[in-house]
């Protein structure tokens, strides 16, 4: 199959040894769990349980909310002790509304349902499994995966790409799940497709998972699934780039693969559909990837949504030496998080505990303007230029440099041999422009608010001297008649 | 040679002249519609934090020239950018660090129901009643802070807005050094 | 625990500014080598005496702006070493001192340091020396001279703000064969002799410290590309648009014009495309923006040798590209994915 250059990209090295040849483990039974309400990109989910409910191990305790939203299912049986805040999986540590779960060690299952042919079922049947089960992206996006069914059939499918490209380093996930969970995705795959009607089925792997791509190969043998090996470069397993690579064809500024025929969903992804339309499992754990030079054994996990991540770290002998920095996710796109409290989410890849050598020196020296952020920039930007301009607060320059543009793929950043933390300019950007378009909006609702009290005073104002001139007239007329009373009355008595 | 050259100055100068008397007059502006499309930038809730006579005050200086596009507490960084935009000079946004967004809220215990807050706050942000605790709606209030100058048992208090996830974002990198 | 709140990425590439400009440094050690060998203690007293200057410029400036010292990011060194390249190798020392400081006082602090200057800070020198002492920077003396190691051309030694001694009679002395004095350049513009292009090749003719061997200055530039420290597009642009300028006049009256390859091997143009026209601060961004820079250096460097009162018009060439550069990116900034260009939808 021909495939298409990737505009920019980088070669950021892999470590995927580290954890690529550990099988699926799964992470034993954790006492505690933290779930958040919002795990997913829209509006969190409304808790459905009070504390003091038991719950059964996949039983909805919050529904989703509105258009873009997801629900939420219990991880495992046990007592719902807390409804309230507990620190967010997120660099800002804040504290986000979750449920907190006490286990009670049986880890009964709520109900199954095992649908015999779920290719049989209606395509609307497939979405509504898969949106009851609250399935997000799991390649990270945590977009509601239903949802993206729904709009795609609706605007039509031609080509379904399954994103198996795993380009962050480190992260062997999607790698180990295609490896051991082959036949089950490949199902997933056709029940996707089946859902929005798609003709073209293709899986893109990165050409250094060539296990994964022969399990795959394997298991689509005879189906119309067509897995393709794919260069590896990063940032290949973002959205728009795979779709660029495999069919040559761009989605628009600002627009969405649909606009352009496509949909793209994970690998991951396809496993839990198959779960959830198969056997009527919602996604309530992941496989997450536990790695980085400060873990002593790095490895692959399932977990269940909620754990803690101290226990991830524990479970495999900790630590060898104390870690420079806390990842969320891939080097190049994670978040920091500096509390192992945190719970592990739907969208969570991995876990990573980086030693100071591999971060690398980060002390920024002045830009000599060498341009390798331009070549490395996969959306055609030029980092240099608008890094330059939101440091001199100038966030409009940025914007019309393309600044809505930037996937924050990190490729400038990594490159940049004077170490400027460009993607960091950007976030603060991006975030700034936000708050400003909040406080924007406020403003006119307030502005109106103001012109309506405005105009309420005037008219009580109005009201009143309106009848404080009817007082008046009426007393006139009263005085007047009373004057020509008395005048009439002076004159009968004359 | 030189008559000629006076000749033709004070002809030029006096078509000139006229040209510019006729323009005046045809192409007169009546009051300064800039006053006005400024005013509509504003908060529009008069609440005098800038030190002008409500917001059309603010405006006539703004146009002016006397009064800089930072007036605004209020208005924040949007609306010191509005002003910029549309008065076309370069807006110092760096300079207009805001305390954070404000927002009144009142301390439950000590509102004595007095009334006077909402009586006079510009927005119609406080509900209340006489005798009953008076309470703020967040996505009214602009924190011009009429109701703290009010409130006779300090209950009222212009506070920072908390952080949330939603609202929190990276802050500037290494504010002072050079890229 | 306690730790600095950082965004992604949470690894980096090992690149960074130092290795960068100490490989520049360090693939310019066999050019300078090369001159040394040529032209004995007045090329190296040159190199020396530039680079030291150029140090301690930068130096005194960080400590008169109170600011740390930007010694160890190696560009100071760099400006050192390719504005001695570009120097007659008996070009008097004091007037070295002279480049020197002006290159780095007034080429880059002054524009704000590294990666602010809009031209680049050695041929800021150059072409201050240039104009400022126009006799002693068109004064060359023959290579390999017997005692190269053993004395100093006279002119190297000229006392402070004194004009240099006349050289003929010493160059007399020299019995070097044929010398002329003049350039390659010099020699076809005024006498319309075209130099072999096997002596310019390997650099046995007379120019300036670093600009006779192309061979040599070539493969440096290679290792810097295959390395890349350095874009190699540049370089490939300048020397295609200077041969296809140069190829065209020869079309149009080969008995005037020189071949394509005189062009390119003669005068300082290897140095210039190699070393000069790639700084990254003073160069364009964008893909399409080198080559058109690269072009318009090729051109403008044959349009000043053939027409020009000048025998030389690399420096120029190049500062007329720098100057172009905030343009040239302003109007060649690259596509970004997922939008069409005007006119074409999708």
């Amino acid at each position: 199959m021909k495939l298409f250059d990737l505009k920019g990209g980088v070669h950021p090295e892999g470590k995927k040894d580290l954890s690529a040849e550990r099988h699926i483990r799964a992470l034993p039974l954790p006492k505690k769990l933290y779930v958040p309400l919002q795990q997913h990109i829209g509006a969190p989910a409304t808790p459905i349980v009070n504390v003091g409910n038991k719950v059964l191990k996949g039983q909805l305790i919050a529904t989703a909310q509105g258009a873009v939203s997801s629900s939420i299912h219990a991880p495992t049986s046990g007592t719902i002790t807390a409804l309230g805040d507990h620190v967010a999986p997120h660099p800002s540590g804040l504290p986000v509304p979750t449920i907190t779960l006490e286990s009670d060690g049986e880890d009964r299952w709520f109900m199954t349902r095992i649908v015999d042919d779920p290719l049989a079922l209606a395509p609307e049947e497939v979405a509504a499994c898969v949106a009851a089960a609250g399935i997000v992206g799991l390649g990270g996006a945590t977009f509601p995966s239903a949802l993206k069914l729904n709009l795609s059939r609706s605007s039509g499918v031609q080509t379904l790409i399954m994103n198996g490209g795993e380009c962050e380093p480190y992260l062997t996930c999607d790698d180990r799940i295609m490896r051991e969970r082959a036949v089950e995705i490949v199902e997933g795959i056709r029940l996707i497709a089946h859902a929005v009607a798609a003709k073209e089925i293709l899986v893109g792997i990165e050409d250094n998972k060539p296990e994964a791509i022969a399990a795959m190969q394997e298991a689509a043998q005879g189906t119309t699934v067509k897995v393709v090996a794919m260069p590896s470069m990063y940032p290949m397993g973002s959205e728009k780039q795979i779709i660029q690579v495999l069919t040559g064809n761009e989605v628009p500024a600002g627009g969405r693969p649909a606009d352009i025929g496509v949909l793209v969903h994970n690998v991951a992804t396809a496993f839990a559909v198959q779960q959830a339309v198969r056997y009527g499992k919602p996604l309530i754990s992941r496989i997450v990837t536990i790695s980085g030079g400060a873990i002593l054994q790095p490895c692959n996990l399932e977990v269940l949504i909620g754990t803690p991540l101290q226990e991830l770290i524990d479970f495999n002998g900790g630590y060898t030496q104390p870690a420079a920095r806390l990842v969320l996710g891939g080097p190049m796109m994670g978040q920091q998080f500096t509390n192992t409290n945190v719970p592990v989410v739907k969208g969570t890849s991995g876990v990573l505990a980086l030693l100071a050598s591999e971060i690398g020196h980060a002390e920024a020296s002045p830009c000599i303007r060498c341009s390798t952020c331009v070549r490395a920039c996969p959306v055609g930007l030029l980092p240099l230029e608008m890094a330059a301009h939101i440091r001199t607060a100038d966030l409009t320059g940025a914007v019309a440099l393309g600044l809505k543009d930037c996937i924050a793929c990190g490729s400038c950043s990594y490159v940049c041999p004077a170490h400027i933390p460009l993607v960091h300019f950007f976030n603060y950007a991006k975030g700034d422009l936000a708050a400003q378009e909040r406080s924007k909006l406020k403003q006119e609702a307030t502005k109106k608010l103001a012109e309506a009290r405005n105009e309420r005073l005037a008219r009580i104002e109005r009201e009143r001297a309106e009848a404080a001139a009817k007082r008046k007239a009426a007393r006139e007329a009263k005085e007047r008649a009373a004057k020509e009373a008395a005048a009439k009355a002076a004159e009968e008595a004359v | 040679m030189l008559f000629a050259a006076v000749v033709s100055l004070t002809i030029l100068g006096t078509v000139f002249g006229l040209l510019l008397g006729v323009a005046a007059r045809y192409l007169k502006v009546e009051g300064n519609p800039l006053v006005a499309e400024l005013e509509q930038l504003l908060p529009g809730s008069q609440c005098g934090q800038c030190g002008f006579p409500g917001c059309t005050g603010a405006a006539q200086a703004l146009a002016d020239g006397s009064a800089p596009v930072t007036l605004c507490p209020p208005g924040g960084r949007a609306v010191v950018q509005l002003l910029a935009d549309k008065l076309g000079i370069e807006a110092d946004l760096s300079g207009v660090e805001e305390k954070g967004p404000m927002i009144a809220e009142v301390k439950e215990e000590i509102c004595i129901g007095c009334t006077r807050c909402f009586k006079v706050c510009p927005t119609d942000a406080i509900m209340g009643a006489a005798q009953q605790i008076h309470v703020v709606f967040r996505e009214a209030c602009t924190a011009c802070g009429k109701c703290e100058e009010v409130c006779p048992t300090e209950s009222i208090k212009l506070q920072a807005v908390p952080v949330t996830l939603q609202s929190w974002y990276w802050n500037k990198p290494m504010a002072g050094e050079a890229v | 625990m306690s730790m600095e709140l950082r965004t992604s990425p949470h690894q980096i590439s090992d690149r960074s500014v130092e290795r960068i400009m100490k490989h520049v440094v360090l693939s310019l050690l066999p050019v300078c080598g090369f001159s040394i060998w040529q032209y004995g203690l007045s090329a190296l007293a040159l190199l020396l005496t530039v680079t030291a200057t150029c140090l301690a410029t930068e130096r005194l400036l960080n400590r008169a702006a109170s600011q740390p010292s930007t010694l160890n990011d190696w560009s100071a060194t760099i400006t050192g070493v390719l504005l001695a390249l570009t120097l007659p190798p008996a070009f008097p020392l004091w007037m070295a001192v002279v480049a020197g400081f002006v290159a780095i006082a007034i080429g880059k602090a002054l524009f704000g340091g590294l990666g602010f200057n809009v031209f680049n800070p050695a041929l800021i020198g150059r072409a201050f020396v240039q104009a400022a002492f126009p006799v002693a920077i068109t004064t060359w003396v023959p290579a390999f001279s017997a005692q190269r190691f053993s004395e100093f051309v006279p002119t190297t030694l000229t006392a402070p703000l004194m004009m240099p001694p006349d050289i003929v009679e010493w160059i007399k002395l020299q019995a070097v064969d044929a010398f002329t004095g003049a350039t390659p350049l010099a020699r076809w513009k005024f006498e319309n002799v075209v130099a072999s292009s096997y002596d310019l090749l390997t650099g046995v003719v007379t120019a300036s410290a670093g600009e006779t061997s192309a061979i040599l200055i070539l493969l440096c530039g290679a290792y810097l590309a295959a390395r890349k420290f350095m874009d190699w597009r540049i370089p490939v642009a300048v020397l295609a648009s200077a041969a296809l300028t140069a190829w065209m006049f020869q079309l149009y009256d080969p008995t005037h014009y020189p071949a394509p390859s005189f062009v390119l091997l003669s005068g300082g143009l290897m140095l210039g495309a190699v070393y000069m026209a790639t700084d990254m601060a003073t160069s364009p961004v964008t893909p399409l923006g080198v080559w058109i820079y690269g072009a318009v250096i090729g051109v403008v460097t044959v349009m000043i040798r053939y027409f020009g009162g000048l025998t030389e018009g690399v420096m120029y060439a190049i500062l007329l590209g720098n100057a172009l550069t905030p343009f040239i990116d302003l109007y060649t900034q690259p596509r970004v994915f997922g939008t069409r260009q005007q006119g074409k939808k999708k």
